[in-house]
């Protein structure tokens, strides 16, 4: 299979690789896909107090496409908001890399593990919150 | 050439092979000057090529010990397994309509037994043992007063295990069954005589050993008979099995590589089993590493490898200075690990993350220490990205885990 240049990059030189600690209560984390479908995603983002996601991480075992996905958008989520990063949808992603048709599952997944990250760490505050509340009344 | 001028280093001699220079010597000839249809029976022009192709004919019977008789020329391998699978069992349809084959098989065997399931016969794909090979006990069981016929490898394309072709025929002779063997990947590699094999139909290949694509033979047995429903009608070529006029310089082709497979057969499994061992011994070291399919009942040539926790094709396009084939089918659509390894038991992860590296006549110790060396690095570089890796430093067992996604 032809690789288009933008995957070969992000393949070979993959940014915001590693992992954030999954306790820490700033740090949202989505894992998806599954190993019996050749592709695992996680993708891990870091909150500041006033929404804006500050940095990003991601580990994928997967094809290149994949890793390229995962990759890119651990580089656009930077500097959004959480609601501008749950606008990031695959077909943008499929776009960037000009993936083919039998590739195109590598962008849903990448926008899934968005939604997942997201929804982690929007779940890890309300429970922060609702503590916090608890423990004030 | 030092390794770098020759890159990428071909390691997928189980897919295709370069044509020996002398072999393609002895073709030339035939495409210009010894141009004749063989079967032009009024002039030397059809007299030479019907020599050259009735040698080349016995050069093949040579290799398998069969009679020059017993050998159909036909475009290849896949042609021989339908033209022996459909044309038994077409024939001998009123006798039984039941056959026998392994999950295992290549496609070329797997698609006629589908395709005569659809005419109203039964088929029983039997699954391997872990590692690759046939249990005899149920094999044996699986037979039914119905089988008429059982097509099993000699050595499988992808693993490259060696079933016991001796015992299998005994059993199907026993019991009055056709017998079929696909040997596309056996010739040259392992002996081979149908003198005392009970073996009724064997498919052959010229391109796996250092002959030309697109011819191969099929040996069908002279005594005790066995007959065909011919596939492709037309001039009654090759005693009506396979009409179509016969392309002699690629019959030339595979009679001189059958030749040359024979004289040199025994030094190159030596040659190639120490490149082998040197293979596995460069590997030695590295963690979850897996040999799918069994290590003694094998060819030398053939390596499949699982590196756990990093997906194949991935790992081809980080080795790709090496041409090797993936075990996971992820550059075609279906996205579905092979068969063959799902059919070994083995789990999705691992079957995703294998490699098929085979070896052959023209593999040097250098390639191996260069293949060695790369799969080390990339393979560390593509764990150091996979959080299945992670998680397996972790001491987490993944079949524990509850994935997200289940729709891919």
């Amino acid at each position: 299979m032809a690789y288009s240049d933008k995957v070969l990059d992000h393949y070979e030189n993959p940014r915001n690789v590693g992992t954030f600690d999954t306790g820490e209560d700033d740090v949202g984390t989505g894992m998806v896909g599954a190993p019996a479908c050749g592709d695992v995603m996680r993708l891990q983002i870091k909150v500041s107090p006033e929404g804006i996601i500050e940095d990003a991480r991601f580990k994928t075992y997967g094809c290149g496409s994949a890793i390229a996905s995962s990759s890119l958008v651990t580089e656009w989520v930077k500097g959004k908001t959480l609601e501008e990063a749950m606008t990031i949808k695959n077909a943008e992603i499929a776009e960037e890399l000009a993936l083919p048709p039998v590739k195109i599952h590598c962008s849903v997944l990448a926008e899934d593990a968005i939604k997942a990250a997201v929804e982690d760490y929007r779940a890890k505050q309300g429970a922060t919150a609702s503590d916090t509340a608890a423990s004030a009344a | 050439m030092t390794s770098a001028e020759k890159l990428p280093i071909y390691l997928d001699y189980a897919a295709t092979t370069p044509v020996d220079p002398r072999v393609a010597e002895k073709m030339i000839p035939y495409l210009t000057e010894l141009f004749g249809n063989q079967a032009s029976r009024s002039h030397a022009y059809g007299w030479r090529a019907e020599a050259a192709v009735e040698t080349a004919r016995a050069q093949v019977a040579e290799l398998v010990g069969a009679d020059p008789k017993e050998i159909i020329w036909t475009s290849g391998a896949t042609e021989s397994d339908n033209l022996a699978i459909k044309g038994a069992a077409r024939f001998y349809r009123q006798k039984g309509n039941h056959l026998i084959t392994l999950a295992t098989e290549h496609k070329a065997v797997l698609d006629p037994m589908r395709e005569l399931e659809r005419e109203g016969f039964k088929v029983s794909y039997l699954n391997p043992e872990a590692n690759g090979l046939v249990d005899l006990a149920a094999f044996q069981a699986a037979i039914t007063p119905e089988t008429i016929l059982v097509s099993i490898m000699l050595v499988n394309n992808e693993i490259g295990v060696i079933q016991d072709i001796a015992a299998l025929g005994a059993i199907c002779r026993e019991r009055g069954i056709l017998f079929h063997v696909d040997a596309a990947q056996a010739t040259g590699k392992v002996p081979i005589d149908l003198k005392t094999l009970p073996v009724d139909l064997m498919s052959f290949s010229a391109h796996k050993i250092y002959g030309p694509q697109g011819i191969g033979a099929l040996y069908v047995r002279r005594r005790p008979r066995v007959h065909l429903e011919p596939l492709i009608h037309g001039g009654g070529h090759e005693r009506g099995l396979r009409s179509g006029t016969l392309p002699t310089h690629q019959i030339v082709g595979m009679g001189e590589a059958y030749r040359l497979a024979g004289e040199s057969m025994g030094s190159e499994n030596e040659r190639i089993r120490a490149l082998r061992d040197r293979f596995l011994a460069g590997i030695a070291d590295m963690e979850e590493v897996y040999l799918n399919g069994d290590l003694e009942a094998r060819v030398p040539h053939n390596l499949n490898v699982s590196f756990n926790f990093v997906e194949g094709e991935s790992l081809m396009m980080a080795v790709k200075e090496l041409a090797v084939s993936s075990g996971s089918a992820c550059t075609s659509a279906s996205l579905e690990p092979s068969h063959v390894l799902r059919a070994l038991g083995r789990s999705d992860e691992l079957a995703h993350s294998s490699l098929r590296i085979t070896l052959g006549r023209y593999t040097t110790a250098q390639d191996i220490d260069f293949a060695v060396a790369l799969l080390k690095d990339k393979v560390a570089k593509l764990r150091a990205l996979s959080p299945l890796w992670d998680m397996h430093l972790q001491g987490i067992d993944l079949n524990t885990v509850q994935w997200a996604a289940a729709a891919h």
